[in-house]
């Protein structure tokens, strides 16, 4: 159609769990930011509306029949993903935590990298505030991952991620599906797939529902969870060599084949 | 023959018929037969000729022959809560991936009915 050279097909991926409140408001607005993109919303095990008001906002919707955690609601974006030929994939929150209109910044690093994070305080404002027990636990997961990358990441725990290239097959096939796997654990698989990855700051807004859980027990056990997740990501065996070279050799579902 | 003697002869015995129920109404799998068969038969043997445990235990030097069977029993059941529990980490994956196959192919079939739709109204 046009003259310009189209940029990877990109889909935006929105795991929502319980989210009817917000994710109507989200997808409305992902769509005015980034109206070229699909937008598929994985309703994960959803009780309430989630997945009707997201369809009435116009996304496609997933219905997982319980639910899977963010990491099984993305593995299943992903696998959409793959099967319908998209490139690449980003993630956005439901609870419009995250600026659909930073999208296009993160697909454009995609060309260069497999994955671009958008961290929550890289440079910039830093309106994002956390301490205690959970920032160290942030830091040391972002010293860790910054070496094993080989670059600066200053935000391990992001959720808004863009996955393309070598990491989008293998995301597809092996996204771990514990806690905080689909931040830590997934990083640690891509970069040992041989994947790049990047970060780009991104402005983080209050959240429109739900409630950040600062209690000290809390992210003293999560520190310990983080702590443990790395761990088992690091020692975990992976075969991801696979998912690489397949996807060239698979051809994907193409849409409208009926017609 | 002492009391205590015949209780253990009865408990193996229906331990034994148990597991033999269990597989013949096809409600234990093929690869768990094998061993709780063998489980069963060895808890009959052993009812039976309780020297032979006291035998065991004196040549692996193992001054209460009791110890010993304790000691093999938990041995053996922490073999198999670690393979139950390898076993349902497995099965929950396997679920997972159902689980969001189920949903991609039923997002593709809505997909495909509203397509055929369209076409039946232009």
């Amino acid at each position: 159609m046009s003259s310009k050279v189209p940029a990877a097909r990109a889909i935006i991926v929105v795991p929502a769990w319980n989210e009817q409140l917000t994710v109507g408001e989200t997808v409305r607005e992902i769509r005015a930011a980034t109206p070229d993109l699909p937008v598929l919303v994985v309703s994960d095990g959803s009780t309430d509306r989630t997945a009707d008001v997201a369809r009435d906002a116009g996304a496609l919707v997933l219905e997982l029949p319980f639910n899977l955690g963010v990491g099984g609601a993305m593995r299943a974006g992903f696998r959409y993903a793959v099967r319908h030929g998209y490139d690449a994939a980003v993630q956005v929150d439901a609870d419009g935590q995250h600026d659909p209109k930073e999208v296009p910044v993160l697909l454009e690093k995609l060309a260069e990298y497999d994955i671009v994070i958008g961290a929550r305080f890289s440079d910039g404002d830093d309106t994002y505030k956390v301490k205690g027990p959970r920032k160290w636990a942030m830091v040391v997961l972002s010293k860790v991952l910054s070496k094993l990358a080989k670059t600066k990441l200053t935000d391990a725990t992001s959720g808004f991620k863009a996955t393309g290239g070598r990491a989008l097959p293998v995301f597809a096939e092996h996204y771990p599906v514990e806690y905080l796997g689909d931040t830590v654990e997934s990083l640690v698989i891509a970069l040992r797939a041989g994947c790049k990855v990047t970060q780009v700051s991104a402005h983080m807004r209050p959240r429109r529902g739900g409630t950040p859980s600062h209690r000290p027990i809390k992210s003293m056990i999560y520190l310990f969870r983080a702590g443990f997740a790395l761990l088992l990501a690091l020692i975990r065996r992976y075969d991801t060599a696979a998912e690489v070279d397949q996807k060239q050799a698979r051809p994907a579902v193409k849409e409208g084949v009926t017609r | 023959m002492s009391n205590t003697y015949l209780v253990a002869l009865v408990g193996s015995i229906l331990v034994l018929a148990g597991i033999v129920e269990l597989l013949r109404r096809r409600q234990l799998g093929e690869k768990y037969a094998v061993l709780w068969l063998v489980v069963g038969i060895l808890l009959l043997i052993f009812t039976v000729f309780p020297g032979l445990l006291t035998g065991i235990a004196s040549g692996l030097g193992v001054a209460v022959p009791t110890n010993l069977m304790f000691f093999v029993g938990i041995l053996f059941l922490v073999g198999v809560v670690l393979h139950l529990s390898w076993e349902v980490s497995r099965l929950e994956n396997e679920t997972r991936k159902l689980a969001e196959d189920q949903a991609i192919l039923r997002l593709e079939v809505e997909q495909l009915q509203r397509d055929k739709q369209e076409n039946v109204t232009d």
